[in-house]
């Protein structure tokens, strides 16, 4: 009996000294892998200001109203003025498709009936 | 253990009695040496107890010192699992528009350094240096490389590409710092805004960055505060609006031969400035040199809208005016008398243009004349108009968040007597920057409140001290809106945005004194739209002239009254607002 006991909690010992040193071996790996993220989200962080830098540059007032002189004959933009507000019922709405069909006079155009 | 021995031991009796001793005194002398086992027992157990506290002890102090020693002996380290959240990113905030549109930002470049002992080649080091910077002269350069020094600084940051160039050199004595760089994308886009900024302490693998005048001066400090984390400063600029004001003046430079221009644009309700440019302008991103020799104010670096003080002229009429209806002195048709030159202290005061013996107050406001505005300053007096004035804020500089705003004084006359009280009525004689007139205006304007200028987005209107009553705002705004419809800015009316304005022109004065015949500072202060105020608009230029209608006109009602009204057709859509009459038009021809 009492040699079965001691079995047992030796067993017990070597089992949880294993997982113990797992788990340590783990976090180890765990602390490297978080560091190598942090590096790379400086790194990325760093980039991504570069960018914004860059896209303020490539946005800047100037910039924009050379481009858009040079393709005034495409483009055709003008600085805003007064004269381009206008209504809502001014908007040329594009007619829905099923609306097109009944001014078209198929009413049953989708009934099994208006089938040849 | 050993077994108890009884009390009673019969046998040990029998056998003293046997032998003829006292049973009694044996068993007195076997209790004693029984009493005695248990006291030395308890003794031991006693001293075991001690020791084991003692190696408790002893290992727990000994383990607090070896923490100690790893402490004291090991290097700090940051927590690498515990941190989340935006890092730092950089020593700096960036600056951003309204609408988070970038300003100024920072951008990771390299400096570079020599050390002259590890350069192989000191000649082809300098040769291709030479080639790469324009700007460093090769027998320079080899003189420094050569000297002995132990360190030398070649450039304070170069570009990525110029770094690759460096590195094509190959010379292991050219090497690299990092740095970090304030960049302003727009380039010149609100450059006295901005100010710009250098370098401050300098070390070989960081420098901090300082700002040097403008918004980067003034909030040096909270943009450098770790605690802000990287958040951005919002100013109240909007970069667009900016934009189109800053083009418009550009093509005036040119048009009207104007020595300096300035424009503001500010909210009336927030005392946000939505634009203000000053040209001629700079690029901060190499921001130059204050000029050694001449006048301060011909410098790109200064701001006319913010440092430059000037007599307005007729602009300040408003103000003589927006008292008077105040205090109940005169209502907008009272009569006044405009018949002939006023005469005082042996100074003549005159009209540009008579317009009739009497005028009302609307006439003498829309006709500008100068002799009906002096009238009415008689009847306010020298002591009221100061407080008046004072209370507008034009005696003290404007509280903008700028490192040149505290610097702005407005110049004061030294007595200000019945004469001085006339010619500031009209605007000589009190020199402000135009930033206070733009604030002066949006306070009587927006139906009445103080507004203070400021250049950081704002949530809600001011809600300052009540400078006129509404009435009276609305009496002004009615007399700025004939002004334009039948007075002297007639140009100044874009269809749709309802402009009510003041023209001035004044005179510049002579250094030497007196003023300048043909040299006027033509200014134009203007609201829109009148009967629901949003934006006041102050466009100053100095020196303007353009032939128009055969004649070389320099007043204002040709010069910065169309410009205003370009600004505003420009800026007005920019700002949201929406054309009034057009739409009405509009509707109009649909039906």
């Amino acid at each position: 009996m009492r040699g079965v006991a001691t079995v047992l909690a030796v067993l017990a010992v070597i089992g949880l000294g294993y997982w113990a040193y797992h788990q340590n071996i783990m976090t180890q790996h765990s602390v490297r892998e978080v560091t190598r993220l942090q590096n790379e989200i400086g790194i990325r962080r760093e980039r991504l200001s570069v960018l914004h830098a860059e896209w303020a540059y490539l946005n800047r007032p100037d910039r924009l109203r050379e481009l858009a002189d040079l393709n005034f004959e495409r483009l055709g933009l003008i600085p805003m003025s007064p004269a381009h507000f206008g209504n809502l019922h001014q908007v040329p709405y594009p007619v829905l498709p099923d609306r097109q069909i009944r001014q078209a006079g198929i009413e049953n155009a989708f009934t099994p009936q208006g089938l040849p | 253990m050993t077994p108890r021995a009884p009390l009673r031991p019969l046998t040990r009796i029998l056998k003293a009695r046997e032998s003829g001793e006292n049973p009694d005194a044996n068993r007195r002398d076997h209790l004693h040496r029984q009493h005695e086992a248990m006291r030395d027992r308890m003794h031991q157990g006693a001293n075991a107890r001690l020791l084991v506290l003692a190696v408790c002890f002893l290992a727990a102090f000994c383990i607090v010192g070896f923490r100690m020693s790893i402490l004291a002996a090991s290097k700090p380290e940051e927590p690498r699992v515990a941190t989340s959240g935006p890092a730092i990113l950089s020593t700096r905030a960036d600056i951003v528009d309204r609408d988070g549109r970038v300003l100024a930002t920072n951008l990771v470049t390299n400096s570079l350094y020599a050390h002259p002992h590890g350069i192989v080649d000191p000649a082809a080091a300098a040769r291709g240096l030479a080639r790469i910077f324009p700007d460093l002269e090769e027998e320079a350069l080899l003189r420094r490389l050569t000297s002995g020094a132990r360190f030398i600084w070649l450039r304070r940051y170069i570009s990525p590409e110029q770094e690759q160039l460096v590195h094509d050199l190959g010379e292991p004595g050219l090497l690299f710092g990092p740095r970090e760089m304030r960049l302003y994308p727009n380039g010149a886009l609100a450059s006295h805004i901005l100010g710009g900024a250098g370098f401050g302490q300098e070390a070989v693998n960081a420098a901090e960055i300082i700002g040097v005048a403008g918004v980067e001066a003034w909030f040096d400090d909270t943009l450098r505060d770790p605690v802000r984390d990287g958040a951005p400063l919002a100013l109240s600029i909007d970069l667009s609006v900016q934009a189109a004001v800053e083009q418009v003046l550009a093509s005036v430079m040119v048009i009207m031969n104007v020595r300096g221009a300035s424009a503001v644009l500010m909210d009336v309700h927030t005392g946000e400035i939505r634009a203000m440019a000053s040209l001629p302008d700079f690029d901060p991103n190499a921001r130059p040199l204050p000029i050694a020799e001449g006048d301060q104010a011909d410098s790109p670096l200064f701001n006319r809208a913010v440092q430059g003080v000037y007599e307005f002229g007729s602009v300040f009429k408003v103000f003589t005016v927006a008292q008077a209806l105040q205090e109940g002195l005169v209502n907008p048709a009272t009569w006044i008398d405009t018949m002939e030159p006023l005469q005082i202290n042996g100074f003549s005061i005159s009209d540009f243009r008579s317009h009739g013996p009497r005028q009302s107050v609307t006439e003498v406001m829309v006709h500008s004349s100068n002799i009906g505005t002096a009238r009415i300053a008689r009847m306010i007096g020298a002591e009221r108009q100061q407080h008046f004035l004072e209370r507008l804020g034009f005696f003290r500089p404007t509280l903008v968040e700028m490192a040149e705003g505290p610097l702005a004084r407005p110049l004061l006359p030294r007595r200000w007597g019945d004469l001085a009280t006339m010619t500031i009525s009209y605007g000589h004689g009190l020199s402000t920057s135009p930033l206070h007139l733009a604030a002066g205006y949006a306070s009587v304007v927006n139906g009445g409140t103080l507004i203070r200028p400021t250049l950081l987005r704002q949530d809600g209107p001011q809600n300052g001290e009540r400078i006129v009553s509404a009435t009276v705002s609305r009496q002004i705004r009615g007399m700025l809106r004939a002004a334009v419809t039948e007075g002297t800015a007639r140009l100044g009316d874009v269809p749709g945005y309802a402009v009510g304005g003041k023209t001035g022109s004044a005179d510049k004065p002579r250094s030497t004194g007196g003023y300048y015949e043909d040299r006027v500072l033509s200014t134009f202060a203007s609201v829109f739209p009148v009967h629901a105020p949003r934006y006041v608009l102050v466009v100053t230029l100095d020196e303007p002239e353009i032939v128009a209608l055969g004649e070389v006109r320099r007043t204002a009602g040709w010069t910065a009254v169309p410009v205003a009204a370009e600004v505003i057709r420009r800026a007005a859509p920019l700002l949201g607002l929406r054309p009034e009459i057009a739409a009405y038009q509009v509707s109009a021809a649909l039906e």
